[in-house]
């Protein structure tokens, strides 16, 4: 057991799929030479060699499609978009193709891809390294969505996710990546995919989140305890599949669920959660579910204020949870 | 594949339905159209078919509570298709477990209740009850009007109805606020402000409709249940007004004592003075046709189709089955229709279409010597009229003779909203001229 951040973990399992696996092989932007922009690689390519964590041209529709056929041949790629805003490029490659593959060979081929990726702001990123993209790919079946928080989730969910016989867009947030520690298991372990995990309990409300905001949600929580108010934080871990089971058995006994969520509000993920549970618990419920999410503004903004505006906090998280436990 | 079976709707005007009883349980297989799970409304039972063939993954209501029409009421999952989410929460019924017994009806308790609100603030807490909140009240037989809010703005929250029911009838009396209104049925009536009086013992037990023990509850069955919120509802609703007629029913009694035993071989029914009486009745209506009708917030709908209730009285309930279009019946059919009806009223086998779309309803409440009622209007007509007992009694009649006569008394009452007094009498003189116009001779 060891104490790692987020970058550390991803690092580390990353280290031990390309040492324990001759099929994986890394592919992206910097990966290489540069050891990536977080320095998440850094050295690989010295002890693993160009073939096996090659860098590429900056075009990611080719280093996804690449890592598709690479995956349907029988490797492990993993490929990575350097930033999450740089992704849409590669939308063809991997919702036409890669979230395709087993369905239209009827099963014949897999394409076991992980398309690794930091995403989210508040690290003054403004508009083109803040980007949240989860809803965007969240629509489409066949591909998984996982966006871990703590750094024991982002080893075991990042096992499973290159174990996983189907593509897995795993998201990083990049505001985590060092901001976050905590112990991490060693050895090989995996998480399932699509399993949440209840972080803390309570019974007047039930906070459903993923990603940088599960950390805030915690603290707000937490704060909300000291005041005598009881709230239960979900931690989604995997966006899709959805773990309905866990949301609907804690929704039920809370009877009130906030949904908090650092891309923007309209069509996201939040929207299929309340959707979910509207249809499923609607007779449980005991207030109008709640959103909390960004505004619906093209980007994040580079000066702290709009940046500000734009995030959620725990200030605010808690006043959210007040407000709906006291309803 | 799962299917949501909803509650279906039985009858024109049936908005919600009571599941009596579930026939499986969570994981059983079921065939389609095989019966799965008993519907009561209307005091009736249905059981509803499923419309697939697969294992029940989820029943969403327990046994004796009241959904509304399309309310999802069970998950079933089609034969071949993987169970998308874990099998029903426990929520398998159990067949042996009585609904909860009903909060006792509130006895003075020598508390004033903690605050007043108004009728207005009442309807506010009903529109703002979550759907927990409503589920939960009708669960645990509680009127949310009753419950004092903490939530904002005084709403009552799914926490103020388990802490209302939990606290039990007697502290739950305590906890409810008095209301404006006196819902009788499953609320609390307004509590005389503290009278140092003596206090009703709690309840010991229960006991049953057909075998009441003094000091007991008796819980309240769906159909009495029904009952109790149907009168309330009409009584509230309806500014009831009253009538009475003496009739001359010589001839009648003539008639049908002529025709009686050759009625009873041919068709196995008794004949009674009921379908003469029903033919005046439909006759009448014709003639006036403002109480054949009903209120409604649009105005006053006045019916196309006569359809007579027949009010039946069973040791443990009362049941109103219909006879349709009537009018199109002579005295022969409505008294084989009527037959009918009383007897699948006694052998509890009423279907929902044999109780819905009444639009006036006839009492024969004189069978144990009733002289005079007022009944309650069955809700949604604008009357009902009732034969009371027939007595011979010395009449002065227009020759100024004295003779010695078969006299009713028929009452009404009507719906004040619908029609007036100039309507309800003119409707009742009609009736009263036609039974006695009618042939000591005559043929059915």
């Amino acid at each position: 057991m060891a104490v790692m951040n987020n970058v550390e973990a991803v690092r580390a399992t990353l280290y031990d799929a390309l040492k324990n696996d001759d099929r994986t092989l890394i592919l992206g932007e910097d990966v290489g030479a540069r050891g990536n922009v977080f320095l998440i690689t850094k050295d690989f390519v010295n002890e693993f060699g160009p073939e096996r964590v090659i860098d590429t041209p900056i075009a990611e529709a080719s280093i996804v499609g690449i890592a598709v056929g690479m995956a349907m041949e029988g490797l492990r790629p993993i490929a990575e978009i350097q930033f999450a805003d740089f992704i849409y490029p590669a939308f063809n490659q991997i919702v036409g193709e890669a979230a395709k593959t087993r369905y239209r060979s009827n099963g014949e081929y897999t394409c076991p891809l992980v398309i690794r990726t930091p995403y989210g702001g508040g690290v003054r990123g403004a508009l083109s390294h803040s980007v949240s993209i989860e809803a965007l790919f969240y629509h489409v079946p066949g591909l998984k969505i996982v966006a871990p928080a703590f750094p024991a989730d982002v080893k075991g969910l990042l096992n499973a996710s290159i174990d996983d016989p189907d593509p897995v867009l795993f998201l990083e947030h990049k505001k985590t990546y060092r901001l976050i520690k905590g112990e991490v298991p060693d050895g090989h372990y995996t998480i399932p995919l699509g399993k949440a995990n209840v972080l803390k309990e309570g019974s007047a409300l039930t906070v459903v989140s993923y990603g940088l905001y599960v950390h805030w949600a915690l603290e707000a929580a937490q704060k909300l305890q000291e005041e005598g108010l009881s709230v239960e934080v979900i931690d989604l871990r995997s966006i899709r599949p959805m773990d309905k089971a866990t949301i609907l058995e804690s929704v039920r006994k809370t009877r009130k669920l906030l949904i908090v969520h650092e891309d923007n509000k309209f069509g996201g993920i939040g929207a299929e959660i309340s959707a979910m549970v509207a249809e499923e618990a609607l007779f449980d419920l005991d207030a109008p579910i709640r959103r909390l999410c960004a505004p619906d503004v093209p980007a994040m903004g580079y000066a702290l204020p709009l940046e500000e505006e734009y995030m959620s906090s725990p200030a605010e998280m808690a006043d959210a949870m007040r407000e709906m436990v006291r309803f | 594949m799962a299917t949501t079976i909803t509650m279906p709707q039985l009858g024109e005007t049936v908005t919600e339905g009571t599941v009596a009883q579930w026939l499986k349980k969570v994981g059983d297989t079921v065939e389609k159209y095989e019966a799965f799970v008993e519907v009561s409304t209307d005091k009736v039972n249905a059981e509803v078919p499923s419309p697939v063939t697969g294992t029940i993954r989820e029943m969403l209501v327990k046994e004796g509570e009241t959904v509304p029409t399309g309310a999802p009421i069970a998950i079933i999952d089609e034969v071949g298709a993987p169970s998308g989410t874990k099998a029903g929460d426990g929520q398998a019924p159990a067949a042996a477990t009585p609904p909860a017994p009903v909060t006792a009806p509130p006895a003075p308790n020598g508390h004033a209740p903690s605050f007043v609100v108004h009728d207005g603030d009442l309807e506010m807490a009903l529109r703002k009850a979550s759907p927990a909140v409503r589920k939960l009240a009708r669960e645990h037989h509680i009127d949310i009007r009753t419950i004092r809010g903490s939530g904002a703005n005084g709403r009552v929250t799914a926490s103020d109805v388990l802490t209302a029911s939990s606290m039990g009838p007697a502290a739950a009396v305590g906890q409810a606020i008095s209301v404006g209104t006196n819902f009788a049925a499953t609320g609390a009536p307004a509590m005389p402000a503290a009278t140092g009086g003596a206090k009703t013992p709690p309840p010991s037990g229960t006991s049953t409709y057909g075998e009441p023990i003094p000091g007991t509850i008796i819980p309240l069955n769906q159909a009495r249940r029904i009952i109790a919120e149907r009168m309330v509802e009409s009584k509230h609703t309806a500014p009831h007004a009253w009538s009475m007629v003496e009739v001359d029913v010589t001839n009648v009694w003539k008639w049908r004592s002529r025709e009686k035993d050759r009625f009873e071989r041919e068709t196995g029914y008794k004949l009674t003075l009921l379908p003469f009486f029903m033919r005046a009745v439909i006759e009448s209506l014709a003639a006036f046709p403002l109480m054949n009708a009903k209120f409604t917030t649009d105005g006053i709908y006045v019916n196309k189709d006569v359809n007579i209730g027949i009010a039946i009285g069973l040791p443990t309930n009362l049941v109103v089955p219909v006879v349709k279009n009537a009018d199109q019946k002579s005295i022969k059919g409505l008294a084989i229709a009527a037959g009918e009806l009383i007897d699948k009223a006694r052998k509890n086998k009423l279907g929902v279409d044999d109780l819905a779309g009444g639009t006036f309803t006839v009492n024969n409440n004189g069978a144990n010597g009733s002289y005079a009622s007022a009944p309650i209007i069955n809700g949604g007509q604008a009357g009902i009229v009732t034969m009371e007992t027939v007595v011979k009694k010395p009449v002065v009649r227009d020759d100024d003779s004295i003779a010695i006569r078969q006299m009713m008394n028929c009452c009404l009452s009507l719906d004040h909203r619908v029609v007036d007094g100039y309507v309800a009498s003119g409707f009742l003189a009609d009736l009263k001229r036609r039974l006695e116009k009618m042939p000591a001779d005559g043929s059915l």
